[in-house]
């Protein structure tokens, strides 16, 4: 018979199981240090795709930290999603260079042709979709991100035909 | 010594001191929101700002170290300007009704204010969103936090439970349980600790008193009162006395003049659950040692907090708890069953109000263990602030009552029951029994003082040799029974890992939830004394030896009762009444159904009209219960949404701040669109 895992109660589907094991993995390595939480947190994230209420407390229980600190500090960075993320996150600058020279066009498009509000992730789980308040690109204003690439002076065309590239 | 210059004067201070302690050494105040005494400071409110000549910043004096030679500025005009735009800041954040909140006069926020003589509020903007959430027990009404994270030091570093953290963050941060649940549906323990330290009335206990008032005034109703032990070295704070002073026969005349039919004493069913634990406790050890098995070591269930701490953090360890129910449930059966019959009264007539330290025993009395053929044992929980507010809203001259006496029979009590209110005391108090019981003699001690387990450390220990006992308890011939007493939950823990991990070499084991037992507990007064628990310890232990019977089994009302009523001890009528089992809950109130919430808004507005001190808590039957119907899905119903769903919360706020982000969008393309007009304005004056 298989030997019950520690994670087995916080699994919702057998996809679940490898993905917990492969964080239980994290987790050991880390397990007794101080200040390991963000780390593990950042493992999970990229194991999981995101951090549900569920892998949280997991994370709270093996750690043995209350989970108040855990959801404290996931609440606490943008970086980290409690809710799915799409495969590629589009970030729209609408820092006041960005946001003169047309990012808030840019954002209506987006809302228009990937059919998610600000936050959201489109149903076939491909974009997430945020804005940003500036990051740091004014001079190619206006700029966006899609994951770690800056992409400049976009326009509703030019957008188009990059997220045809996806 | 360190020498050093404040405010012009050459004054000196200890190695090591803060600049705020270098300060108070030298009787300078400097105010301060988030410093407490005895724990590591925050440096989170920054009102303790001081000017140190050669820094170019201010410096937050809980945090910075007091060097040789420092000349240093704790009112110049730069400090109390800054401290001012701090003030008002929060201010411009804060729920402003300061009239109809229960904090009023004793809010730290305002005796600041009044301090800084603040007299114009100049921020007016945005405020957070901000929960009100209504436990059976605590009420946190986040209209009202000013983030100075006090709470969240008690709750994380002294009792070590964790539930209060900061969320989110910036604008939206907010102290509260993960994920923004309700306390009522968290692993709790509420102790209330975090609302004896809130300068503001942000956390505090749940009302009870516009229950009790109506109640006084339903004529059909006899209305009962029982007062725990800690409460007569403290309530006489409330009202300008010495700390710890002994009220004990001021109290007892003012719930009679309050209009209380009897007046009884929680000692009293102390005495008793003395009998009870005792004869639990010898039963244990016999079948230990007669090869039977048992679950040693036994450990006392006086303390709801700690009890709900178990419940939650140990579930797979409550055999280890004693089946006896807390004194004050124990008087509540025993007078809805005993005392009403003596009586010839209905008990569906009879209401029993609790005076208590403590903000966990509000929700002990909703549990469904602690009820009897269907009458809640008691009815209504009030703390020891709360009683202080009716005697003051009834005009009482607290300070200056005649003393009276407790009514009989079940007023009467021993000086061990006393003891009851302070760390040590539950064990002091059965092993003055017990011993006595299996030898025949008096307890070997001082004054019947137990000294290793006196004291307020951490964790203490005694070894006691039984010797030549009585014929009947011949088994116990040389046996050494180990004891540890602990209090506060952060230490408990250490001795339940231990047991966990099957290492504790103790027999018999006292927690009380609160750090110093319930003379500390949540629902004690607020005190700046920085000696409190010294003082009420001493005062209570006092009360103890002032009385003429010490030990719980020669209280002639005990022995009588049992002759009368219950037979004998842990007999089937005592199991009935007197004991209780408890709930596996699990770390994540997740082995059950079971919540404690009574209501939960998640974005009350700031300034409304019904402020969180008008929702008194409808506390009699509140809980939601799904582990009664075996099979049946618990009950989880969360503010009307299931569940189910944990993340629903969650989207709340995403979509709150999807929103905030939306009018931000539209403000900004407001501000374009006016700088715009002023860029035509500039070009056609051009």
């Amino acid at each position: 018979m298989k030997k019950k895992m520690s994670y087995e109660k916080y699994c919702k589907c057998e996809d679940d199981h490898q993905k917990y094991g492969e964080i239980l993995n994290v987790i050991d390595l880390y397990r007794g240090r101080e200040g390991c939480l963000i780390q593990v947190l950042h493992a999970a994230q990229k194991i999981y795709g995101h951090l549900p209420l569920e892998l949280q407390k997991f994370i709270a229980d093996e750690l043995k930290i209350p989970l108040s600190e855990v959801t404290g500090v996931v609440s606490f960075y943008s970086f980290f999603s409690v809710t799915p993320r799409g495969e590629h996150t589009i970030r729209v600058c609408l820092g006041t260079a960005c946001y003169v020279r047309g990012g808030k066009k840019l954002v209506e498009h987006l809302i228009k042709t990937l059919g998610v509000d600000i936050g959201g992730t489109t149903d076939d789980g491909k974009f997430t979709f945020e804005i940003a308040r500036c990051i740091g690109a004014c001079g190619l204003a206006p700029a966006i991100m899609i994951d770690d690439v800056v992409y400049k002076q976009m326009t509703p065309a030019k957008l188009n035909t990059l997220l045809a590239g996806f | 010594m360190l020498e050093l210059t404040i405010n012009g004067r050459k004054l000196n201070a200890p190695e090591g001191s803060t600049i705020l302690e270098a300060a108070e050494y030298n009787h300078i105040r400097i105010p301060t929101l988030c410093h407490m005494h005895d724990h590591l400071p925050q440096g989170s409110c920054r009102i303790c700002v001081v000017e140190v000549e050669g820094a170019r910043n201010l410096q937050a004096s809980c945090i910075t170290k007091a060097v040789n030679g420092m000349v240093i500025h704790t009112n110049s005009d730069r400090v109390k300007r800054a401290r001012k735009v701090l003030f008002e800041l929060i201010m411009s954040n804060h729920n402003r009704e300061c009239l109809s909140c229960s904090r009023n006069t004793t809010c730290e926020l305002q005796e600041l204010g009044k301090l800084l003589g603040i007299d114009e509020t100049r921020f007016e903007g945005a405020t957070s969103p901000a929960a009100l959430d209504i436990s059976v027990s605590i009420t946190r009404d986040m209209s009202k936090c000013i983030l100075c994270r006090r709470c969240v030091t008690v709750c994380n570093e002294i009792q070590g439970v964790g539930i209060l953290n900061p969320q989110n963050r910036g604008f939206a941060s907010v102290i509260s349980p993960g994920m923004d649940l309700p306390i009522g549906t968290v692993n709790c323990s509420f102790c209330g600790q975090c609302t004896v330290v809130c300068p503001v009335g942000a956390l505090k206990e749940t009302s009870s008193v516009e229950q009790v008032w109506a109640a006084i005034n339903d004529k059909q109703k006899r209305v009962i009162v029982q007062t725990a032990p800690a409460i007569r070295v403290a309530i006489g704070e409330e009202f300008g006395m010495e700390s710890g002073s002994r009220c004990t026969g001021k109290l007892a005349n003012a719930l009679s003049i309050l209009g209380f039919d009897d007046v009884f004493d929680t000692n009293f069913a102390a005495d008793l659950t003395i009998i009870e634990e005792g004869t639990e406790f010898l039963g244990r050890v016999k079948t230990a040692l007669t090869g039977g098995g048992s679950v040693l070591p036994m450990i006392t269930s006086c303390s709801p907090g700690w009890v709900k701490f178990i419940e939650h953090t140990y579930p797979d360890q409550l055999d280890h708890l004693s089946s006896c129910k807390s004194p004050h449930t124990m008087l509540g059966a025993l007078i809805k069953s005993y005392y009403a019959s003596k009586i010839g009264a209905d008990p569906s007539t009879i209401y029993v109000v609790s005076v208590m330290p403590c903000t966990a025993k509000k929700a002990e009395i909703v549990r469904n263990e602690m009820k009897n053929d269907g009458h809640q044992n008691v009815d209504a929980v009030i703390t020891t602030r709360e009683l202080a507010d009716m005697i003051r809203q009834a005009g009482i001259d607290f300070k200056n009552l005649p003393d009276r006496e407790y009514d009989s029979p079940l007023g009467l009590s021993s000086g061990a029951a006393d003891i009851f209110g302070l760390t040590g005391g539950v064990m002091e108090a059965a092993l003055r029994t017990v011993y006595e019981l299996v030898t025949g003699r008096e307890l070997p001690f001082k004054n019947l003082h137990v000294t290793p387990i006196v004291g307020l450390e951490k964790i203490k220990e005694a070894v006691l040799k039984i010797e030549d006992p009585l014929p009947a308890y011949s088994y116990l011939n040389g046996v050494e029974v180990k004891v540890a007493v602990t209090s506060g939950l952060k230490n408990a823990r250490v001795l339940m890992d231990q047991i966990a991990e099957g290492k504790s070499p103790y027999h018999f084991i006292e927690v009380m939830g609160c750090p110093g037992g319930c003379i500390m507990g949540g629902g004690q007064p607020r005190s700046d004394d920085p000696d409190i628990r010294e003082k009420r310890l001493a005062n209570l232990y006092e009360e103890d030896e002032s009385k003429e019977i010490r030990k719980s089994h020669e209280n002639p009302y005990i022995t009588s009762l049992y002759k009368e009523f219950l037979g004998e001890a842990n007999g089937h009528l005592s199991h009935e009444l007197l004991h209780t089992h408890y709930v596996r809950r699990g770390l994540h109130n997740e082995m059950t159904g079971e919540d404690f919430l009574l209501s939960f808004e998640q974005n009350a507005k700031h300034g409304r009209n019904s402020s969180s001190d008008n929702v008194s808590g409808t506390q009699a039957g509140s809980i939601k219960s799904g582990r009664n119907e075996p099979g049946a899905a618990p009950a989880r119903e969360l503010s009307g949404k299931s569940r189910d769903d944990i993340e629903s919360v969650r989207l709340i706020a995403l979509e709150a701040e999807k929103k905030n982000l939306k009018k931000e969008l539209e403000d900004t393309l407001e501000t374009v669109d006016i700088l715009k007009k002023v860029i035509a304005d500039y070009t056609e004056k051009k």
